[in-house]
């Protein structure tokens, strides 16, 4: 054997040895199903059950902002097999071929998703191809109960967006601490639905006229910002926030466990309320695509599907779900709306390149006053 | 010879260590965040364009990039009233933390040298807590009837609640507390060496103490003096967390600009054009200074 057959042979067992070092791994990843989504946003028990039921262990990644997940997205790799997104985030998403369709033959559950809710998620994913809805919710108005009576009169009533918008009632609020989204496709809906426009419009005139009605009430806008308002208003330092009705109900339970007297309410206005959706999807480089399938299956049988909407207490995608919630989550208004509150939730289709940057230059005279 | 040479080759070796760092984690990455800066935000993956095609369409590539991200930084005062606020903040900073880390760093160099080190551990015992954690801390100090406004009513001084959380003096507050140990380190590096024996020349030749340490003790802290004030002033220019969780729609820095173009508005180009503007504010007055340093040493 010459000096370089042997040096060959080495190579090729090294390289062997290589392979096999890189094979043990991808088995194991078989077993493994990585998630990213929102803290606590399923609950514990399922993912145990999920792991019992079909041998997956379950990675359960979090995020606090959906930025995050986006700039990952949008970087090219994300390293995650099931993904949460928020529904005004996939219009700009699908079509950069960022997911992957979703084969609901291999997962039968879906059968159990709400027609209703189903019709508007389409909006954001046409033809409800590559998004699976998870929970659902609104954007509106949490508030301190005793404070609210405390400056604005034991008649005050919360059930219209005056209470934000009107700036000399507002006014009277602004030493006790108002709190709103720190975010253009939250905030202009809202003001175009009260100055009586379409809260989805994008027409110039529009926009500047939303922009000005949010300049009128800057002044007794306390901070503009995306999260805080939980704490804020659970340790009841603000009266009022605009914000998700998730994070407000997450506010009120945790005064609520605090007991530290603070009283906080959600009201969906009566003029309506932009609604939000989170999803599931699967990146374009999942590597466990079978295990993400399996898991949304999973989730979606109702009694999976119920035991998640109990823990984190919001609207589950679900509709054969809703019979076997508790009454608490079921029965609350602000969780699952009327009918009638239904018909006036809307829906806002995404902003083209130049309406974006219309809204986020009028945004950002808003947050600075000038 | 050979012996020489090699020691000259090993220095060589030496010195290129920190020019090769230097070019790896500094000049590397800023050239991926330059080029950023002259492309346009897209709605595509990467979210900017052009993008690099290969050596080929070179031409094409550079013919596409352009300074609209620069301009756009000049004609909208949003983003020079920023750097100007956040180089104000970052300098009251600076001026406060010296003017409490001075003399905490000197009483610290004066004690005997056994309490030294326990002196400089609790200077050090903050950053045993996260960050984080820390600010947030100030949120719980400063929100109306938080703890600052209840201490003050256990002493007597009851009334409104003050209202500071949100405000710019909070986000001060959390800057010069956060800073104040990259101020007092360098400081008290610099005073711990201090030839006391200088002090006493000073006293046997008539000086006041005041006079002593303002012509003795205070010339020769100068460079501790430069050092902390540049360690406490160049993070503080870009600080973007404190203002954030303390500070209110008053209180917009720089930093909170740029989160907000690359993460809220998706303009990656933008939002690196706000940090090579950022890092030209921030180097060019470093590298002036150094220029005339040299230059005075030069002529002396």
């Amino acid at each position: 054997m010459g000096k370089t057959t042997k040096r060959l042979t080495e190579a090729i067992a090294a390289c062997a040895i290589g392979l096999g070092l890189l094979a043990a791994p991808a088995a194991a990843q078989d077993k493994q199903l990585r998630i990213f989504n929102w803290s606590d946003y399923v609950d514990p028990e399922v993912l145990d059950a999920f792991k019992k039921e079909t041998g997956i262990t379950v990675v359960y990644d979090t995020f606090d902002q959906m930025e995050t997940v986006e700039t990952k997205l949008l970087a090219g790799k994300t390293g995650y097999d099931l993904i949460v997104v928020t529904a005004s985030f996939l219009p700009r998403h699908i079509p950069l071929g960022l997911y992957q369709p979703v084969d609901r033959e291999k997962a039968p559950n879906l059968k159990n998703l709400w027609p209703e809710i189903q019709t508007r998620l389409a909006k954001y994913d046409p033809g409800n191809k590559y998004a699976v809805n998870y929970m659902w919710g609104t954007t509106a108005v949490g508030y301190n109960t005793a404070k609210i009576k405390e400056r604005l009169g034991p008649d005050a009533a919360v059930d219209s967006w005056k209470i934000v918008f009107e700036p000399e009632q507002l006014k009277k609020l602004s030493n006790c601490g108002v709190h709103v989204l720190d975010a253009v496709e939250e905030m202009f809906p809202a003001a175009l639905r009260y100055l009586g426009l379409d809260p989805d419009s994008k027409k110039e005139a529009d926009l500047n006229k939303a922009g000005e009605l949010l300049r009128k009430i800057r002044p007794h806008i306390q901070k503009f910002h995306s999260s805080e308002y939980i704490n804020a208003l659970a340790n009841g330092d603000i009266c009022l926030a605009v914000g998700y009705s998730g994070d407000i109900l997450q506010a009120k339970k945790r005064a609520e466990e605090a007991k530290n007297g603070v009283e906080i309410a959600y009201s969906i206005p009566k003029e309506g309320a932009l609604m939000w959706f989170d999803s599931f999807v699967i990146p374009k480089d999942a590597a466990n695509v079978e295990a993400a399938l399996k898991f949304m299956d999973f989730v979606n049988k109702p009694e999976m599907a119920a035991k998640n909407s109990d823990f984190i207490q919001y609207a589950s995608g679900n509709i054969a779900a809703k019979p076997l919630l508790s009454a608490a989550v079921r029965d609350n208004p602000g969780i699952y709306p009327s009918d009638e509150v239904m018909g006036r939730l809307y829906t806002i289709t995404p902003y083209d390149q130049k309406s974006q940057r219309l809204v986020n230059r009028l945004w950002t005279r808003v947050k600075t006053g000038k | 010879m050979s012996a020489v040479a090699s020691l000259q080759r090993l220095r060589r070796l030496v010195v290129a260590v920190p020019y090769l760092w230097l070019a790896l984690f500094f000049l590397a990455p800023f050239a991926i965040v330059l080029r950023m800066a002259f492309s346009q935000a897209a709605t595509a993956l990467p979210p900017y364009a052009p993008h690099w095609e290969g050596i080929a369409q070179i031409g094409e590539f550079l013919s596409q990039l352009d300074l609209a991200n620069f301009s756009l930084l000049g004609d909208d005062p949003l983003y020079w009233q920023s750097y100007l606020y956040s180089l104000r903040i970052a300098a009251l900073t600076t001026v406060f933390a010296l003017a409490i880390g001075y003399p905490l760093a000197y009483a610290m160099a004066s004690v005997p040298a056994r309490w030294r080190g326990i002196l400089l551990v609790f200077v050090i015992l903050p950053f045993w807590t996260s960050f984080l954690i820390r600010v947030y801390a100030w949120i719980g100090i400063l929100r109306p009837d938080g703890l600052l406004d209840q201490a003050l009513a256990l002493i007597g001084l009851e009334g409104e609640p003050l209202r500071l959380l949100n405000t710019e003096t909070a986000v001060l507050l959390g800057m010069v507390y956060s800073y104040l140990p990259f101020m007092v380190l360098p400081l008290f590096a610099t005073l711990e060496k201090l030839d006391r024996g200088l002090l006493e020349a000073a006293a046997d030749l008539g000086a006041t103490p005041v006079t002593a340490f303002f012509t003795v003790t205070l010339p020769l802290s100068l460079p501790g003096i430069l050092a902390g004030s540049a360690l406490v002033f160049i993070p503080a220019v870009g600080e973007f967390v404190i203002p954030d969780l303390l500070g209110g729609p008053d209180t917009v820095m720089i930093g909170k600009v740029l989160w907000s173009e690359f993460f809220s508005n998706r303009d990656w180009p933008l939002a690196s054009a706000v940090a090579v503007v950022l890092l030209v504010v921030l180097v060019l007055p470093l590298v002036l200074l150094q220029r005339a340093r040299l230059r005075r040493e030069m002529a002396a």
